[in-house]
């Protein structure tokens, strides 16, 4: 199974990454070569067999609604690449 | 003092046979010295670590001391520690520094341990060789030119170099066992729910679990008693009392059935490591074990349900590096999604860019039924294998991984054979079972590892059948050239 250089643009784009031109054939063949090896995969018969999800198929615990955590807004900004006034700032979006 | 085991600390610090404080500063002297030659840690917190011997050296002297009080240890760095660096080995977090302690390094810090500092890793704790650290490859102590395994390679190399007598480590396909293995020293991984997850960064969060690195499995199971233990913060933490794992240590092992998987013994494992691992089963069957052929007939599909899996969590999971909040920003972003992309091309090394770019591909419109929906199906007929073998044998044994440590760069070009070293200790993470690594024999002079794999929280089971090894051997008290003098 080999993957289109338009599909790579795609799943860069996707997994908003940006990829070097020079680079597409390379990323092209290693993907390849793994998928390669996942593929085995569609020849195993699955039918009537359940997803696994959890090993134990533990489901998500409920907790009461209430506040638990304090506000922490100042230490947990302190590693933030920029804020202002308690925000996160980031390039504008909307002109 | 770098040759003493927990244990033996342990009895040292409580008996004042030595003070914490001059553990600590002759850990730290053994970093400072010996750390350049094999790059194991890449934090060390001398400061923090003598202010806390010394706290735990007030606590021993009023008694009462908790086990590991004033006991060195080294952190992965995918354990966010509060004030101290925590990268996960990647440039996307060289900035980072916590706000907050995970669970497993605050179980530490109330039990008075120590922390000498932060290791080495895989990038994102992707690979099994620490090269795709961004902080350059560990060496691995019994030979500089080979890989010292991964993910937790820094761990297992800082044990192996007695740089501390136990680390912390995480595996999610094999990150603890394989280097353990490759490294010489002893490694468990409970099972799946068993140690909180909480301030561990995620990597793929239905397989991702820690576990300690030691030299032996007492101080395994010394270390397990602190690290286990029921978090609200993780919600896939199971609620049920931890036991304390050195309780069983010195039961028999007379009548235990093992079973011996024939699939963990085919083509691609190499001859000298399947003697060594032949010989520790025929030295726990002169014990009183049993030997029992058995067969997980679905091992081969292993490797490649979690190159689904792993990297599909690990795209959804790696999301949350943006540059907008905390770790990496490009320079000068022209807009939002330059500095989304760019930030991501840039703090991101290629491993790991790779598994986002198959997970997100795995996951897409289209395929996720092929890819995700089926491996999710796979994984459940793996782990009926491993049900069913449980109810003839009590555990599991056979080899680690299929050779000694490779050389740097040996499997760079292809993914795939990287990918092969983690078959025999894939499945176990799919299946959620603690497994475990300990020394069993020597190869072209590097170590080999015998592994244990045991029933849904049969931890103890592990920790006893791995003592009572280590009670009529000497593999685990081996050392590198250059390293116990």
């Amino acid at each position: 199974m080999s993957i289109e250089r338009q599909e790579i643009e795609k799943l860069a784009t996707l997994s908003r990454i940006a990829i070097n031109e020079s680079t597409i054939t390379e990323v092209s063949q290693r993907l390849s070569s793994v998928l390669g090896l996942v593929d085995q995969l569609q020849a195993v018969n699955t039918e009537g067999v359940d997803a696994m999800s959890h090993p134990m198929q533990a489901t998500q615990r409920l907790r009461e609604d209430e506040v638990t955590e304090l506000n922490q807004r100042e230490a947990l900004q302190a590693t933030a690449p920029e804020t202002e006034d308690g925000l996160f700032l980031v390039p504008k979006v909307i002109e | 003092m770098h040759n003493l085991t927990i244990a033996e600390l342990i009895k040292g610090l409580q008996s004042k046979e030595f003070t914490s404080v001059e553990l600590t500063q002759h850990f730290l002297d053994r970093i400072d010295s010996l750390n350049p030659a094999y790059n194991a840690v890449i934090t060390v917190t001398a400061e923090q670590a003598l202010k806390a011997a010394a706290a735990a050296d007030q606590r021993l002297a009023a008694g009462d001391a908790p086990d590991l009080c004033g006991v060195p240890i080294l952190h992965k760095d995918i354990f966010c520690t509060d004030g101290v660096r925590t990268s996960c080995g990647s440039k996307m977090l060289d900035n980072f520094i916590p706000p907050y302690n995970a669970t497993v390094v605050e179980n530490f810090e109330q039990a008075g341990a120590v922390v000498l500092g932060k290791t080495n890793m895989d990038e994102f704790a992707m690979g099994s060789s620490n090269e795709t650290s961004f902080y350059g490859p560990v060496k691995n102590p019994w030979a500089t030119d080979s890989v010292p395994g991964g993910s937790s390679g820094g761990s297992a190399a800082a044990v192996a170099a007695r740089l501390a007598p136990g680390a912390t480590a995480t595996d999610t396909g094999g990150s603890i066992r394989q280097p353990a293995a490759l490294c010489g020293v002893s490694g468990i991984k409970p099972t799946y729910g068993r140690v909180s997850r909480w301030g561990m960064i995620a990597f793929a969060s239905s397989l991702d679990q820690g576990g300690p690195m030691a030299r032996t499995a007492e101080d395994c199971a010394l270390l397990l008693n602190c690290m286990a233990s029921y978090d609200d913060k993780d919600s896939t933490c199971i609620d049920r009392e931890v036991p304390d794992y050195t309780a069983d240590l010195n039961s028999s092992v007379k009548g235990l059935r093992i079973g011996v998987p024939k699939e963990y013994f085919s083509e691609g494992l190499h001859a000298g490591t399947e003697q060594a691992v032949r010989a520790a089963l025929a030295k726990l069957e002169e014990q009183g074990a049993e030997l029992v052929e058995i067969s997980l007939p679905n091992s081969a599909l292993s490797v490649p349900a979690y190159y689904v899996i792993a990297p599909a969590e690990a795209s959804a999971n790696l999301s949350r590096f943006d540059g907008s909040r905390y770790g990496y920003r490009c320079e000068d972003p022209k807009d939002l999604q330059d500095m989304y992309c760019r930030s991501r091309a840039e703090g991101f090394g290629e491993e790991v860019q790779r598994r986002i770019l198959i997970g997100t591909y795995c996951l897409s419109a289209g395929y996720y039924d092929a890819y995700y929906g089926k491996s999710q199906q796979v994984r459940q007929l793996i782990q009926q294998d491993f049900v069913s073998a449980f109810e003839k044998v009590d555990l599991i044994m056979g080899p680690t991984c299929p050779s000694p440590a490779f050389k740097f760069g040996s499997k760079g070009d292809d993914p795939v054979a990287m990918y092969l070293e983690d078959i025999y200790t894939i499945a176990t993470n799919l299946a959620g079972l603690p497994g475990m690594s300990i020394p069993c024999g020597m190869v072209e002079d590097k170590p080999v590892g015998l592994q244990i794999i045991g029933n849904y929280f049969d931890e103890a089971l592990i920790l006893n059948a791995a003592h009572q090894y280590q009670q009529i051997t000497e593999w685990h008290d081996l050392a590198p050239a250059g390293v116990a003098s």
